[in-house]
């Protein structure tokens, strides 16, 4: 364990020290030597999340060293599935079962140890349910002032990220010397898992008390393809009037396309999909190649969950619609007959 | 543990249902002339706990719901909707219309009230629509060094000391049982918050509003982040309709969809 961490040491004494080649963006170059970043990687009983390795993907677009963290029981093989991924050159392991649900209160401490042994000036995680609940609470306890949900990296210090459920998009400056980030996962795409030989060392575990404990969980479960990563995505709203009818019309389309299925608020609300479809400003946002959604009216809330989408196709019976202003594509008619028509003509 | 004493932080927000412009000189979003109204994860959080006050489901019950918000003078309607809907009395710090405050900031404030108030609960709202952070509650927690339930869809009592809180996460939900002094941030399907009565927002008129300052408070409201620009998203031309379903896909094809 001592010659590991003694060469890591040196490697990233190295990295400091050498000049890099010359970066394409004259501001970034000068900085480059001394950016080093952490990106806080997900896991579920002994499986990297690729997800979440968009933040590894930020971190390359920063420049700079980039270091991996992982945390939980049995880790090494965790460990050594991060250390595959290209760009990574050093992963921090915490090997403690404490660590498997991700509870914030003794995650963030144990995050912030390893933060400040380590001399990071970028933390970078997901926006997803962990990095949501985590990081602000590592933030507050390095007394810095996060920025969430970025979907662009401008410079070091220079950040974009929607605003009012995606109807502005600000780009702010942070002054605080350590940036807490977390990303978009649209906006940055995984990082290759292969390719990298990064090497493992073990972080500092503060071993801190939490009153918070795990009980259960409650997923749902689906052999579709994951909706925040999906390729293709179909898409019912209110307008499907029952879950019967839902899972009737909706899920023999999106089988046709091999998509995800998502849903409105008003179809979760009123029972006809799983709160987890849910697509929009408070449930997932989602950018596939094709967004395909029928009775769904396009409230700017639901739009802020899809806009980005590369093509958007929508049926809805009423022709004034707001999605229509959106829609690549738009046919007028009754979702009951044309949906079955699609998926027919899609499987020929 | 006696009963609970409630902070539930509420914000003044452009109200969900309206359109934000930019203004001309892109560095914020138009607020002047434009309807506002409480977040409505706000609303949420005043609604639990009204019903944890009515439901009695904390045995030793409830001794006060304290709102709280930060925000300019007009930051007092949405206390009086707080207080309509059945919290006992608010606190505000005040600052200048336009001036904006951080969560971290937030959070620090927060945290002066929950220690001057000893608070044993707070219910936070899990985003404002505004600046769409999702922050602050985690960070009151962090800061108490208190335990925190996020995006909670269900809250239950265990005794006096355990709270048992059903959390919406990534493809589906997870529960948590943790102790009191807690922070919780609610998200949309807690509950379905009620409408003020005509009676009850004559009686929040009577109900008390203490004013202070974040200095009272021994909190510095600088702000480490620097908004440079804000702009309008590109906007998205629709490509117009189809006649038919196989308009429909031969329109996909040729865009590459399919």
């Amino acid at each position: 364990m001592i010659p590991r961490a003694t060469s890591s040491v040196l490697r990233q004494a190295r990295t400091q020290l050498q000049p890099r080649g010359p970066t394409p963006v004259a501001s970034l170059s000068a900085l480059a030597r001394f950016l080093s970043s952490l990106a806080v990687l997900e896991q579920r009983d002994g499986k990297l999340n690729h997800g979440s390795l968009g933040a590894v993907t930020a971190a390359q677009r920063l420049g700079g060293s980039i270091t991996g963290f992982v945390a939980g029981g049995n880790i090494k093989a965790v460990a050594e599935e991060a250390a595959k991924v290209s760009g990574i050159e050093k992963i921090i392991a915490v090997d403690n079962a404490a660590y498997d649900k991700g509870l914030p209160e003794n995650f963030a401490p144990l995050l912030v140890e390893n933060i400040q042994r380590g001399g990071f000036t970028h933390v970078i995680a997901g926006h997803t349910a962990f990095g949501k609940s985590l990081m602000p609470r590592v933030a507050a306890l390095l007394d810095v002032q996060q920025i969430s949900d970025i979907t662009a990296i401008e410079s070091e210090n220079t950040f974009v990220r929607p605003i009012y459920a995606g109807n502005a998009i600000a780009t702010i400056e942070s002054s605080d010397e350590i940036k807490i980030i977390t990303i978009r996962g649209t906006a940055f795409t995984a990082a290759e898992a292969e390719g990298g030989s990064a090497s493992i060392e073990d972080g500092v575990d503060p071993k801190a008390e939490t009153t918070t404990e795990w009980v259960v969980e409650n997923l749902a479960k689906s052999d579709r393809p994951d909706l925040a990563t999906a390729g293709r995505v179909v898409s019912g709203g209110r307008g499907l009037k029952s879950k019967e009818e839902f899972d009737r019309i909706m899920l023999p389309l999106a089988d046709a396309l091999g998509a995800a299925v998502g849903a409105s608020r008003a179809a979760v609300d009123s029972g006809y999909a799983d709160n987890s479809l849910q697509v929009g400003q408070t449930g997932k946002v989602v950018a596939p190649q094709l967004y395909l959604c029928a009775g769904i009216s396009g409230a700017i809330q639901h739009l802020a969950g899809m806009k980005d989408s590369k093509v958007i196709a929508a049926i809805n019976k009423d022709a004034d619609a707001p999605i229509f202003q959106v829609a690549d594509v738009g046919l007028v008619g009754d979702l009951f007959d044309k949906v079955p028509e699609l998926t027919e003509k899609l499987k020929q | 543990m006696s009963a609970l004493r409630i902070l539930v932080p509420v914000k003044r927000v452009i109200d969900y249902a309206v359109k934000p412009r930019v203004n001309k000189a892109q560095t914020a979003v138009e607020t002047a002339g434009v309807k506002h109204s409480m977040n409505p994860f706000d609303e949420l959080s005043i609604e639990e706990s009204v019903r944890i006050r009515e439901k009695k489901s904390y045995g030793p019950g409830v001794d006060t719901i304290i709102a709280f918000s930060c925000g300019p003078p007009k930051a007092q309607d949405v206390l009086r909707t707080a207080m309509a809907m059945g919290a006992d009395r608010s606190i505000h710090v005040e600052i200048k219309d336009g001036e904006e405050v951080e969560p971290l900031s937030i959070a620090k404030l927060l945290k002066a009230v929950v220690e001057k108030e000893k608070i044993d609960l707070v219910m936070c709202g899990k985003q404002a629509i505004d600046g769409d952070e999702g922050q602050t509650g985690q960070m009151l927690a962090g800061l108490l060094g208190w335990g925190q339930a996020t995006q909670a869809s269900k809250v239950s009592f265990e005794g006096e000391k355990n709270v048992l809180v059903e959390k919406e996460v990534d493809g589906g939900t997870e529960t948590v049982k943790s102790r009191l002094p807690m922070v919780i941030t609610t998200d949309l399907r807690l509950n379905e918050p009620r409408y003020a009565s005509l009676p009850n927002i004559m009686k929040a008129k009577k109900k008390k509003i203490d004013k202070m300052t974040a200095s009272d408070l021994g909190v510095d409201l600088t702000k480490r982040l620097k908004t440079i620009k804000v702009i309008e998203p590109p906007p998205r031309k629709g490509g117009g309709k189809v006649e038919d379903v196989d308009g429909m896909i031969a329109k996909l094809k040729e865009l590459g969809a399919l």
